[in-house]
């Protein structure tokens, strides 16, 4: 049971010295100076568009980094061999993709804690209310969209042979599915059989990536969700992530490193 | 006594996905044993099988057929591994961790308690005369430290057996003599020491039993002190009777 939380650390200590989140700081402090920005301007139209702005760029920077770093975690132990000393220990290949998996999902939550932190304060100062629990809500429903994200950038680094073709590819697909995927059972009506049944048949397989998507509620100053909803769409992801991380194992399970 | 490294007729076979190529054979039909407290010296030219034998017994590679064990567990189930410390040819760790981080991550795998693992860590640091540069990332280590954090990480978990592949290769005199006390004081302990090396006058000296792979096939296993009683000659000279090979006529 160590060896899961040992490997998780050892992914957040190889993020934090490769300073690949200081560059989502960097963002962080953009993402704030505007924010004061608007403020100054005292102007609320302006003031929530520029919020839109912001939380794009915090989906847009967290869903890069959560694929950035997760395609080249297991690649990069094959190609340095550090996975030998690593599988010479009582070590299975389902611990090194749960433990890549779980430092990685860490390390998003993490920044992304960050992000929402900065991004509350900043709201609420000017907002002249705290919260706190819709951030907290929007924040958590992010982090279980990442988890299915980067369970599939996972099992896609098992499969394709290099780490760029794989972040690639799947953020084509997690960008197609988030965009595309909650509108397919829209194209399944007016379209012939049998593709109504193909097209609504990927609508119900595909992950709803939208779902998680909880931007509106924080712009527009809607109530909470109900959080009977919010645990559905946890279990739902958690669902989702552990189908991927499983085909991983699979997948790396059968991989023979070349030793 | 059962044997701590048991290899039952092992063959290894890697298939070559280009249409028309055969099957390489890497290991044909080896059996051998080590037992407690030896140091058994693995040769054989480089093609030989040796790596391949050892990447089974790591559970890296899946046999053809034929069986290994570590102390009586098949080495494909991972607990065969917790009582093992295996040192690669080449130094394959984190870079971006520091001597005692990685030793730290590697006590843990082992489920170590940490205040055990702290004692631990002191002593191997000491061991491999590494405790000066402890708080240092691996990558600004020369390749001599770097092979000395992996006979640290070998030992990390007080094996009852250690596997050593080529653990000189690329050292300076002075880090050789070192790793070859290091064995040596091991084999006192009464650990029981698997290793592959192409430096046979060190083979000679630190190893009680040898065994010779050729082309995949074991070609003579044997006590190093018989061995040179039978043929006459130094282990070198032996080794190089049994693959055959033929010294050039002097013009």
């Amino acid at each position: 049971m160590n060896t899961i939380p040992a490997l998780a650390r050892v992914v957040l200590k190889e993020l934090y010295r490769r300073k690949d989140f200081y560059v989502l700081f960097i963002l962080t402090a953009l993402v704030t100076l505007l924010m004061a920005l608007a403020n100054l301007l005292n102007d609320n139209k302006i003031a929530g568009y520029v919020k839109e702005v912001c939380l794009l760029l915090i989906w847009i920077s967290t869903l890069a980094m959560a694929v950035g770093t997760t395609a080249r975690q297991i690649p990069a132990e094959c190609e340095n061999r550090t996975i030998f000393p690593l599988l010479a220990k009582p070590v299975t290949r389902a611990h090194v993709v749960v433990g890549k998996f779980l430092g990685c999902w860490l390390a998003c939550g993490i920044a992304l804690a960050c992000f929402y932190l900065f991004l509350g304060v900043i709201s609420s100062s000017y907002e002249h209310e705290l919260r706190a629990l819709n951030y907290l809500e929007a924040f958590w429903m992010h982090w279980m969209f990442l988890a299915v994200a980067i369970a599939m950038v996972l099992f896609g680094s098992v499969i394709f042979a290099a780490s760029s073709s794989n972040a690639t590819i799947c953020l084509v697909i997690i960008i197609g599915v988030f965009l595309v995927g909650g509108h397919l059972d829209q194209v399944a009506i007016g379209r012939p059989e049998p593709y109504r049944t193909g097209i609504s048949l990927i609508y119900y397989v595909l992950p709803h990536l939208d779902w998680f998507d909880l931007r509106n509620l924080l712009v527009v100053q809607t109530g909470l969700v109900d959080m009977a909803d919010c645990a559905l769409a946890s279990l739902y992801a958690a669902a989702y992530a552990a189908f991927f991380l499983f085909a991983a194992w699979l997948a790396f399970r059968r991989k023979a490193l070349n030793t | 006594m059962e044997p701590i490294v048991e290899i039952k007729d092992l063959r290894v076979e890697y298939r070559n996905r280009a249409l028309g190529q055969a099957t390489k054979v890497a290991v044909d039909g080896l059996s051998l044993s080590v037992h407690k407290g030896e140091v058994f010296g693995f040769l054989g030219p480089n093609g030989a099988g040796k790596t391949t034998t050892m990447n089974v017994l790591l559970g890296f590679v899946n046999a053809t057929s034929g069986n290994a064990s570590l102390f009586g567990v098949n080495v494909r189930e991972p607990i065969a591994r917790q009582r093992i410390g295996y040192l690669p040819e080449m130094t394959y760790y984190y870079k971006f961790l520091t001597a005692e981080e990685l030793l730290r991550f590697y006590a843990k795998v082992f489920g170590i308690p940490r205040s055990e693992a702290d004692k631990r860590i002191d002593r191997l640091l000491k061991l491999v005369e590494l405790e000066a540069v402890r708080k240092r990332t691996i990558k600004s280590y020369s390749k001599g430290m770097q092979q000395r954090v992996g006979l640290a990480q070998a030992l990390i978990n007080d094996p009852d057996l250690l596997i050593l592949d080529e653990p000189t290769s690329g050292l300076d005199p002075i880090g050789r003599m070192k790793v070859r006390e290091i064995i040596q004081r091991l084999k006192n302990e009464g650990k029981t020491v698997f290793f592959s090396s192409h430096e046979l006058g060190e083979v000679e000296t630190v190893c009680d039993r040898v065994a010779i792979l050729h082309q995949g096939k074991l070609m003579v296993e044997g006590r190093v002190n018989e061995l040179m009683q039978k043929y006459q000659c130094n282990l070198e000279q032996i080794f190089l009777q049994i693959i055959g090979y033929q010294q050039p006529a002097r013009p």
